[in-house]
């Protein structure tokens, strides 16, 4: 059947071939997004396999609910991380979601190796193999992008993701850049794409989706829209972004700042929302069915270098995260030298918040004398100074040398050789978000099953446990996040932007399932995400990834979160617990 | 008279395409094929958007270039007859903003009928549903 979620296009890049297989089986019982890409990577990544070997797969999946709710505007990415080793999983919205789905496809699963570099033209006819020897060494995604869009031309809503110079040289936190302001940003999926000489992907659709109860479908949609657009949820996200956290988070002592040598600003902090809202904001954007248009980019007006009364205008887009990542983490506290450095990883195509850890990590180890000038390339970062940094990002993404090398393969790739572990800040291999509220933020980058922040939001625990002024036992945190992170797998296979999550409560996902689908319980569900979490994990232990062998950096415990200091016992009690619940096979999201 | 569907505040476009949703589930169900307003960038999607929908000409070229007499005019705008359409798409052609959307499911064009739809999910109140 045309148009149905179930059909799985594969890309074989070796031969230059795809075909769509049938997958009712995947689709029926895990719904769609992560819960059928988690399945799609354990059958098609060979156990224990080089993440930059052509076995790797990468695995696009979108859900039941794509382009028929508002909200529902991501794909989940999966591939084995050549970051960390084990799960690589991230999601992206843009128009990337609508575009696969309105293509006819519920998931892309791309394999092998091609001979020479190639780009992608999807559409509902199949797939066609383009060369991209021109666009490879391209100094900036953002060119390569827009040639693609335009050789591509075409009907259709288009979207297209492709890799910048960090990718094509395989730095292990490459990102891939969607449209001009999204990103498949954490885990390496850029140095995979590298792996691959696939440049990018051009993604057009225009099709039909036919649904189970067309009235109810009408009446759940008008409910949910209008919710979304009074919800004072989504207010947040819609008026300042995210960056609204930037300020709340400094005055609770929660930012990091300067590699976690400070934890905020008081209650005047640099680059925080209303700010640079004020001053920078030069349009609101929205992801393909999204009424919320949490993209906020920046328009910075520069003179030119040499010329004078010349001037350009360059949009950036600025997020909580890489602001935090770029700017606070490494003294950068100016909005003009923080959104030129966004403007740097988008052009090259790095992970923002991997690559402003490792400069944060490098620019302390730099202070200590672990590096010398020799070893950066003559170099000297020094905490604000946005120039030199934005020379290391280019020296990273070229991998220019030992030193740069390493740390384009993560902070602890380079504090194994040269030492300073204590504060290079990544939890499970992942550099560290932009939270040190306490215990729940970074028991989730420990135990979220792809070390994220979003895996199961930690620091929103920790946030109600100061307003409530309570505590909770390291047992009960490790049940909560876990409830929350199965809870999340739901989210993610319908699938459904975080951001909503507050919209998409136990009777919305069950009411937008029934109209569309089938009708589905909300007990199954979280039956379903509890599982869909535990075939995560079997995957990373397949992959060799050991809870105990987690590292807690030492500046993590040495300097106090706003609920007080960490003790490393605590952690490890937690992680315990999560790890026992997980193997045990228990309902934890009961009681 | 009727109304009609007007453009306000193209600037305030955020690419959403909630209107083009709206517009398809007239039919019950779901994706872009039977939607009659797209929206396109104007070179970036930083340089903004033109939202792109019939605009009831008086004296309608989709009408003059039918080679079928498949569409008629109306109080406020056009209607296609499909059964009579035999998906020439010279309508499409014809239009000079590119408001005549293309069905490729039923290869049929799709032109607006100013039911106003669009303008109720326009979240940034870019479309006004106004009186002729």
């Amino acid at each position: 059947m045309p148009g149905a979620l179930h059909r799985v296009l594969f890309v074989d890049l070796a031969r230059h071939r795809s075909w769509v297989e049938d997958r009712a089986d995947l689709y029926s019982e895990s719904l769609g997004g992560a819960g059928v890409a988690i399945e799609l990577l354990r059958e098609h990544c060979p156990e224990r396999c080089d993440p930059l070997a052509p076995e790797n797969p990468i695995v696009l999946a979108v859900g039941p609910l794509t382009s028929l709710y508002p909200l529902a505007s991501k794909t989940v990415a999966m591939f084995k991380s050549p970051l960390t080793g084990n799960l690589g999983e991230s999601h992206c919205g843009g128009r990337s979601a609508m575009a696969l789905r309105l293509a006819g496809y519920g998931a892309m699963v791309i394999m092998d190796r091609s001979p020479t570099p190639v780009y992608l033209s999807v559409d509902a006819g199949g797939v066609r193999f383009r060369d991209a020897r021109t666009l490879w060494g391209m100094s900036s995604s953002l060119t390569a992008g827009r040639v693609m869009l335009e050789r591509e031309g075409g009907a259709g809503h288009r979207t297209v993701l492709r890799i910048g110079p960090a990718g094509e040289n395989l730095v292990t936190y490459a990102g891939v850049t969607v449209e001009t302001y999204r990103h498949f940003g954490r885990l390496g999926m850029g140095a995979v794409m590298g792996s691959k000489h696939l440049k990018g992907i051009v993604i057009a659709g225009n099709g039909d989706l036919p649904v189970a109860d067309r009235g109810a479908y009408q009446r759940t949609y008008r409910d949910l829209y209008t919710r979304a657009v009074r919800s004072p949820a989504m207010r947040k996200y819609y008026e300042l972004g995210t960056p609204e956290n930037l300020g709340p988070l400094s005055a609770m002592g929660a930012l990091p700042v300067r590699n976690l040598q400070a934890t905020g600003y008081g209650t005047e902090p640099p680059l925080e929302g209303e700010a640079l809202a004020r001053e920078h904001l030069g349009r609101r954007l929205a992801c393909s069915h999204c009424p919320t248009a949490c993209i906020h980019l920046a328009a910075l007006r520069e003179p030119h270098p040499e010329a004078p009364y010349f001037y350009k205008t360059t949009f950036v887009s600025y997020d909580y995260e890489p602001l935090y990542a770029l700017g606070t983490m490494l003294g950068v506290e100016q909005p003009e030298d923080a959104l030129r450095l966004l403007d740097v990883v988008e052009h090259l195509g790095l992970d923002a918040m991997s690559a402003g850890v490792a400069l944060a990590w490098a620019t302390e180890a730099f202070e200590r004398g672990l590096l010398d000038e020799k070893a950066l390339g003559g170099l000297r970062p020094a905490w604000g100074d946005a120039r030199v940094y934005a020379t290391m990002l280019e020296c990273i993404a070229r991998r220019a040398g030992p030193l740069y090398t390493l740390l384009g393969e993560g902070v602890d790739a380079a504090a194994a050789e040269y030492g300073g572990d204590s504060y290079a800040l990544a939890f499970g291999g992942l550099e560290m978000p932009g939270y040190h509220t306490g215990p729940g933020a970074h028991l989730t980058h420990l135990t979220g099953a792809r070390h994220s922040h979003l895996d199961s939001a930690g620091y929103a625990f920790d946030q109600e446990d100061m307003k409530a002024g309570q505590s909770r036992s390291p047992k009960e945190l490790a049940r909560a996040l876990l409830t929350e992170e199965a809870r999340r797998q739901v989210l993610s296979s319908l699938v459904v932007c975080f951001f909503a999550r507050g919209l998409y409560d136990a009777d919305t996902c069950v009411a937008c399932l029934s109209a569309v689908e089938k009708e589905r319980n909300w007990d199954d569900l979280m039956a379903l995400g509890e599982d869909i979490l535990r075939r995560k994990h079997a995957f990373k232990a397949r992959e060799g990834f050991e809870f105990d062998a987690l590292r807690i950096p030492a500046r993590t415990l040495e300097v106090p979160t706003p609920l007080g200091g960490l003790s490393e016992n605590t952690l490890r009690e937690a992680i315990s617990e999560v790890e026992r619940l997980l193997a045990s096979g228990e309902r934890f999201s009961h009681g | 008279m009727g109304k009609r569907l007007r453009v306000v505040d193209v600037e305030r476009c955020v690419d959403c395409l909630l209107c083009a949703f709206a517009c398809a589930r007239r039919f019950g169900g779901g994706g872009l094929a039977k939607s009659a307003i797209a929206v396109r960038s104007v070179g970036g999607m930083e340089r903004g958007f033109v939202v792109v929908v019939c605009r009831a000409c008086e004296d309608p070229p989709c009408l003059a270039v039918c080679p079928v007499g498949a569409i008629r005019k109306v109080e406020v705008g056009v209607r296609v007859d499909a059964d009579r359409c035999i998906g020439c798409s010279m309508c499409v052609e014809a239009c000079a903003i590119g408001a005549v959307q293309w069905d490729a499911v039923e290869r049929k064009p799709v032109i607006c009928v100013h039911c106003g739809l669009c303008a109720q999910y326009c979240p940034h109140s870019v479309l006004a549903h106004e009186e002729v």
